[in-house]
């Protein structure tokens, strides 16, 4: 196929390098420079796709991202498919596949669209909300075919080849669109010295500039465009960001721009030829000052059947023909309401086709376009408008009539014209997207007849958004713009640019016309679009505001207006003049929806950057993570933690499984000695002279006496009473301490600390530093611990110098260390603390000692296990955040009369934590001794009662003990102290309901005496 | 009230649609009336809705300053369940839930109520636990609820990666198979539509400025467009409940927070159900639209902005792809935030107050959206009958002196 509608010369298209691509399976071929919207046209390609509810042949409309219809998919295989990709903000690239969303067997004859044509009246706004209401039963069938027939394109269902990454920038001036007026700001402020950001959307810099009529100083715009890209180029404080997007525009300046960086190039990086560059990249920019030259969008008019492929905004006719050498068509006939749309038909009649009509709303339009028309012989209808466009698949003709549009009626007779295009423009809409985003309301300008954007701190606007129309004036108000920024940024005055001279040019007003009347009336007249993606017509808008919908809200969500991916660029203002005619209200008084970010669809890889796989979130290893691998630990997560499990052995080729292994690890520390790493519980270091007196304020217990030397276990508890933390800590000194946490609280637990120092005790002083890292901790235990440790450190081990509770000085295995001689197991134990990058040495040492007493690594359910036969509490797992120390049976851990008023005590003398009957901390003995009762399983006093049972807690932690040779559990239970002995009942989901016997917390060793051997 | 059908469809189509009656009155409003609902959004249209039509209190208005539906009604996620872990929670929600069941119904008005299940995922070993203590003591109160294995997650959500290329593979998850998600405008528009019909006023546009309270008791209220007495007055205004209740010199335990959410644009069915992960912190469903909705925790900080940080919604996309690695190629269309009221609890508040006949039914935080229906019947129960309904009863303010609190973050740590 040839490129029918490719003109022979113009254009910024590089016509000696060819490229290919595929389109609907068809091969078409294009040039460098090309969108794929160009391109497609260029070949005469009219249905892009069909639209979303009536299936109607749809064609490119726009030039850029305010295009609604040409959505399509993008790429050649699974892995790289991209969904609705707008064709005419997509570089072309050779090998580029693309597909229409919608439409079956194909988009030229698609069998929804008889759905469409016949059921369209059947489907008013808001029908799903009047029926699919019976059967109730029949909904979820009704709803299967609706999500069916929605959605645009199809997510890949395979993992992204491609990489992303973040970049952070502070800048002086930020300026947001390289058009006229962001390039002269841009340049004004960089002269100054200031450094400045300067981004835009689209494949290349320049803006409008790039299919501009006008000259500056005599020649090209497109030379000045190259003259200022080159100086800014040179300039060492500037970055030039081309194929980005400001997407959103945050509190204080904070803008988010979304860089393409090998999307115009090819499918994936590695296709490109770059398999180390992002895909996209995402540039976190905070700026002193945002220079917003976003410009206009064309608004389209209002007519019958104004979506039939064929029917464009001016302003697009203009920049296919100028900067891409393509004529969407062979005869046009033009409608507008303000002169600078007459560029569309002297651009045609230029490029050597027919220019049917230019139909002008206006009664008497005079400006120097409308000369130059009229001079070149083309006919201009005046006082009249397109009210409706003639064909199926394209246009084929315009039925044209004269209007009257205070009283909304059409006057006199209707011509019909033949042709095949109809370009038309109801005027320009600022670009108010990005000020939106802040919250910040836009203004209506009635001179503009549009919204400019309201005030936002520390921005300036520059240009077309700011409502300064023709060439001169964008240049100068960007040029002062671009120079305040950057005085108010703080730096001298540049002194004034020398500005291109151009040609003023003078238009006439232009007249307000959104919708086009028609010689019938609402739902009757052929249907007239507002939003096309969302098929959103006038008469819904009208149909909407008749059914009380008069907030523009309720119409947008009544109606879906402006809800697409383009988010109503193109339809938003129509639709809001159009409520308003229906309302009689004004466009003000009714007021536009709140844009929100994004401005375009951005890839959640770019927003996602490198936190993704092994990135998403750090690992953390202790420094005996290797040895832990190589044994053959599997690994549970703690936090961020990475903490063996358990380390099951392999004898004869086969692994030994978890229940073997643990039992083994339990019986090795009840009988021998085994060895925990538990490096990863939280560690801070505090110091100050008031170190002690904050100890008391946050623990329930009792610091003021605690001695160098000793150690203590205490519990944290919350302002609402409950326990958050618990932990041992030593006194290292008079004002020194070493506190430890859980793991999973240890960063929490340092806020805790952190908050109620800065914000309520300020006067304390006190230094809280996480040592967690900095401190290898290695546990031994096992009735044979002493003798193993004596081989290996030169403290004092005997049991009246080295008391329970103490712990000292040292050196073991050669390095200096801290042992402590604390027990979470019940047995005797040691945990010795070495710098953590001599802790290898140290574990190999033990276990070279070790060998003898079968010294066992043990993991973190032996240490489940054996804690809880001790009936010692984990936080997080046999508490929720409901527990008070006092439920737990931890009445000696409470300083009630400690002078301080200790964060929680309060709570705990409010009625309901005071309460006899609140649940406590038991153990449970299941009836069948080979029953592990499941962890999360409810108690109930009667298993016979119906649903719903009065349930009166729940097994906290449960688990086979091989000493008990028994199941056996920790559970909360109401008022459980009190029932001891008594039976309560656990109904499971698989229908059995085990019985197990209230029982003391402690198992093993009531008084205590093997941790003291 | 105009009925409507799908026969009705047909019927208006051959009228070209032009006999819609409006869906709503837009009246003046009265000197007095019996009861005043003060927020016009979901919760507090379903409060108006089931005074006027189960509890004979007809002579109602609902005084909302903006449009119906217009707060967090309109910004939420639309995820309904009701696997809540304690009692009272639980049975509140389920309440709710089964409202939810017969609510087109009810309303003739089609809110989309989809039952296409909850998936809650585990991600660690504490994190099963939870799941299983939930799911115990939800069957054992009589509410939808299982675990499920990450083979049966798959066999659900078969997009989802469970493989242990994760950083927190999945080990299993909470499955509520009556869950789901509802249009959530149709819910607040079904709620208006039905309270009209019933005689209730909507007030659009009308900002309440301040309480006229004598002697201890509520009398009516001062707004913008003049003073309207009643005798009884529910506050049903989210995140500004503690700029309302400021105004009737109460103090509530209530922080507003920013909650924002993001859709992508729209794509053809890929997601069947609504997946949670409290643990790599996101939530996503799809839309009937075909936009995947997605939502995250709220920002720390506290505002009345209705917007939110960026660094938020950066954390909630690496979750999403964390979980569905191949929607990184797929774009996001629009962000959007609202404003939240929360509870130290993360329990609502339905409550009588010092102010005799003042009431309040704030606090919903992040995940209020499910609860409207029941909410709404509950709150209703309560201002006709001057005591509060036994399923609101525990929601009172007291529990904040007494220390009865209901702490559901475990639930509703990740919202909705």
């Amino acid at each position: 196929m040839t490129q029918t509608n490719r003109l022979s010369a113009g254009g910024r298209i590089d016509r000696s390098h060819g490229l290919e691509f595929t389109f609907n399976g068809q091969r078409y071929q294009g040039f460098a420079g090309d969108t794929l919207a160009s391109a497609l046209l260029a070949n005469g390609v009219d249905i892009i796709n069909r639209s979303f509810k009536y299936s109607r042949a749809r064609g490119i409309v726009a030039a850029g991202a305010e295009e609604p219809n040409a959505v399509v998919q993008l790429g050649a295989r699974e892995e790289t498919q991209v969904p609705n990709v707008r064709a005419t903000q997509q570089g072309l690239y050779d090998g580029l596949v693309a597909r229409s969303t919608n439409g079956w067997p194909n988009v030229q004859r698609d069998v929804m669209s008889w759905v469409g044509k016949l059921g369209g009246n059947f489907m008013p706004p808001g029908f799903y909300y009047k029926t699919f209401m019976s059967p109730a039963s029949m909904w979820m069938t009704y709803e299967k075919y609706i999500r069916m027939g929605a959605g645009l394109g199809r997510a890949p269902t395979v993992a992204d080849p491609d990489i992303y990454d973040h970049m952070h920038h502070h800048c002086d001036v930020m300026v947001i669109g390289a058009g006229a007026a962001g390039l002269a700001a841009a340049l004004s402020a960089a002269r100054s010295g200031a450094r400045v950001i300067l981004c835009d959307e689209q494949e290349e810099m320049g803006g409008s500039l790039l299919d501009s009529r006008d000259t500056l100083d005599g020649v090209s715009a497109v030379r000045w465009i190259e003259q200022t890209l080159n100086e800014l180029a040179s300039m060492e404080t500037v970055t030039l960001l081309p194929r980005t997007t400001a997407n959103g525009y945050h509190d204080h300046n904070f803008v988010t721009l979304h860089e393409r960086r090998t999307e115009h190039l090819a499918d994936t990086a590695s296709d490109a030829g770059f398999p180390d560059m992002p895909r996209a990249r995402l540039h976190r920019v905070r700026a002193t000052r945002v220079v917003l030259a976003t410009g206009t969008h064309e608004r389209p008019l209002v007519y019958a059947n104004n979506d039939l492929p064929g029917n464009m905004v001016a302003g697009a006719v203009s920049t296919y023909i100028r900067r891409y050498g393509v004529i969407p068509g062979n005869s046009l006939v033009l409608t507008t309401s303000n002169d600078h749309a007459y560029r569309a038909a002297l651009d045609w009649q230029e490029a050597g086709r027919k220019v049917v009509a230019i139909v002008d709303a206006r009664a008497n339009p005079d400006g120097d376009l409308v000369r130059q028309a009229c001079d070149s012989g083309i006919r201009v209808i005046t006082g009249s408008a397109v009210i409706e466009a003639k064909g199926t698949q394209r246009v084929s003709g315009a039925r044209v009539s004269a209007v009257d549009l205070d009283h909304f009626v059409i006057t006199g007779r209707i011509e019909d014209l033949e042709c095949d295009t109809i370009a038309s423009s109801g005027g320009y809409s600022p670009v108010v997207h990005l000020s939106s985003h802040t919250g910040t309301r836009p203004q209506w300008d009635e001179n503009l007849l549009g919204f400019v954007p309201g005030e936002v701190k520390g921005m300036l606007m520059a240009g077309g958004v700011a409502g300064h129309y023709g060439l001169d004036n964008t240049l100068s108000d960007g040029a002062r713009a671009g120079r305040q920024a950057a005085i108010d940024s703080g730096f001298d005055e540049a002194g004034e640019l020398n500005l291109p001279t151009v040609k003023a040019r003078r238009d006439g007003p232009a007249c307000a016309i959104y919708q086009v009347p028609h010689e019938k009336k609402g739902l009757r007249v052929p249907k007239q679009f507002v939003d096309m993606q969302n098929d959103v017509t006038a008469s819904a808008i009208e149909l909407a505001t008749r059914e009380g919908f008069e907030s523009i809200e309720h119409v947008k969500r009544y109606t879906a207006l402006g809800f697409g991916t383009d988010q109503g660029k193109l339809g938003n203002i129509n639709g809001m003049a159009i409520a308003a005619r229906c309302l009689g209200r004004s466009i003000p008084e009714v007021g536009t929806t709140v844009f929100r970010p994004n401005y375009t669809p951005i890839t959640f890889g770019a927003i996602v950057g490198r936190h993704c796989d092994e990135l998403f979130d750090p690992k953390r290893y202790t420094a005996l993570h290797q040895w832990h691998v190589e044994y053959g630990a599997e690994f549970e997560d703690v936090g961020q933690w990475k903490r063996p499990w358990y380390f099951p052995r392999n004898a004869n080729g086969k692994k030994e499984s978890m229940h073997d292994a643990v039992a083994r690890e339990c019986l090795a520390v009840r009988q021998g000695v085994g060895i925990l790493d538990a490096s990863t519980l939280g560690k801070i270091d505090i110091q100050g002279p008031d170190a002690r007196e904050f100890l008391g304020r946050v623990y329930t217990n009792k610091w003021a006496k605690l001695a160098p030397g000793r150690v203590r276990y205490g519990l944290m508890c919350k302002d609402d009473g409950m326990l958050m933390d618990d932990g041992t800590t030593s006194c290292l000194g008079d004002n020194h301490f070493l506190m430890t946490t859980t793991t999973g609280g240890a960063a929490s637990v340092l806020e805790w600390l952190e908050v109620w120092h800065q914000t309520e005790w300020p006067e304390l002083q006190v230094y809280f530093n996480s040592v967690t890292d900095h401190w290898a901790t290695m546990t031994v235990t096992g009735p044979e611990a002493r003798k193993l440790m004596s081989e290996v450190t030169d403290i004092d081990l005997d049991r009246e110098q080295f008391k329970f509770m103490d712990w000292k000085e040292g050196n073991v295995a050669g390095v200096p260390a801290r042992v402590f001689r604390i027990s979470f197991t019940g047995e005797l134990a040691y945990e010795i603390n070495v710098q953590a990058n001599y802790a290898m040495q140290v574990w190999k040492t033990l276990f070279e000692h070790g060998e003898k007493y079968d010294l066992t690594p043990y993991g973190t359910e032996t240490m489940h296990v054996l804690r809880a036969e001790k009936g010692l509490i984990i936080v997080g797992q046999d508490t929720d955040g409901s527990v008070t120390p006092e439920d737990l049976g931890m009445h000696w851990a409470i300083g009630y009369d400690k002078p301080f008023h200790w964060i929680g005590k309060r709570a705990l003398s409010r009625p309901d934590t005071m309460r006899g009957d609140r649940k406590q901390l038991v153990g449970l003995k299941p009836k069948d001794a080979n029953v592990v009762l499941e962890e999360g399983a409810q108690i109930v006093l009667d298993p016979n009662q119906a649903i719903p049972m009065s349930m009166v807690g729940h097994v906290t932690s449960s688990y086979y003990s091989p000493v008990l040779e028994s199941g056996f559990a920790l559970a909360v239970l109401k008022e459980g102290r009190e029932r001891m002995g008594q039976t309560v009942y656990l109904p499971m989901s698989d229908g059995k309901t085990h019985e197990a016997e209230v029982v003391s917390t402690v198992f093993i060793d009531p008084k205590g005496e093997r941790q003291n051997v | 009230m105009q009925r409507y059908s799908g026969f009705g469809l047909v019927k208006h189509a051959f009228g070209h649609h032009e006999n819609w009656e409006r869906q709503w009155r837009n009246p003046e409003p009265k000197k007095q009336y019996d009861v005043i609902i003060v927020g016009g959004g979901g919760h507090g249209l379903a409060t108006a809705y089931y005074l006027a039509k189960e509890f004979g209190v007809r002579n109602v208005a609902v005084i909302e300053k903006g449009w119906l539906g217009g707060g967090n009604t309109a910004r939420n996620t639309t995820i309904v369940r009701s696997n809540y872990l304690w009692d009272e929670a639980g049975r509140l929600y389920n309440h709710s839930l089964d409202l939810w069941k017969g609510l087109s119904q009810d309303l003739n008005y089609n809110v989309m109520f989809s039952q296409r299940g909850v998936l809650n995922l585990g991600h660690t070993l504490q994190d099963m636990r939870d799941i299983q203590r939930r799911v115990n003591a939800n069957r054992l109160n009589g509410i939808d609820s299982e675990v499920v294995t990450p083979q049966q997650v798959k066999e659900i959500e078969p997009e989802i990666d469970i493989s242990n290329r994760a950083r927190y593979p999945i080990m299993g998850a909470s499955w509520q198979k009556s869950a789901g998600v509802a249009r959530h405008d149709a819910v607040a528009w079904g709620f208006a539509r039905g309270a009209d019909s019933h005689g209730v006023d909507l007030l659009q546009n009308t900002e309440v400025t301040g309480f006229k309270i004598r002697d201890g008791k509520v009398l009516g209220v001062h707004t913008n467009r003049g003073d309207i007495e009643a005798h009884t007055v529910g506050c049903v205004a989210a995140g500004n409940s503690g700029v309302l209740a400021k105004m009737a010199g109460i103090k509530l335990p209530l922080e507003s927070h920013p909650l924002q959410a993001l859709v992508s644009e729209p794509l053809k069915p890929i997601l069947n159900t609504v997946t949670m992960s409290n643990h790599v912190h996101g939530y996503v469903s799809q839309s009937d639209k075909g936009d995947l909705v997605i939502g995250a925790g709220i920002d720390g900080y506290l505002g009345y902005g209705q917007r939110g940080s960026y660094p938020t919604i950066e954390h909630t996309l690496q979750a999403i792809v964390e979980m569905f690695p191949m929607f990184s190629r797929v774009r996001m269309n629009r962000q959007w935030g609202g404003i939240v009221d929360t509870c130290p609890d993360a329990c609502p508040i339905l409550s009588k107050t010092d102010v005799k006949g003042l009431y309040f039914n704030c606090g919903w935080g992040t995940g209020g959206f499910k609860a409207t229906p029941g909410s709404g019947h509950v709150f209703a129960a309560s201002l006709a009958k001057g005591e509060m309904h036994p399923i609101a009863a525990p929601f009172s303010i007291d529990r904040f002196h007494t220390g009865a609190l209901i702490d559901e973050h475990g639930a509703a740590g990740v919202a909705h």
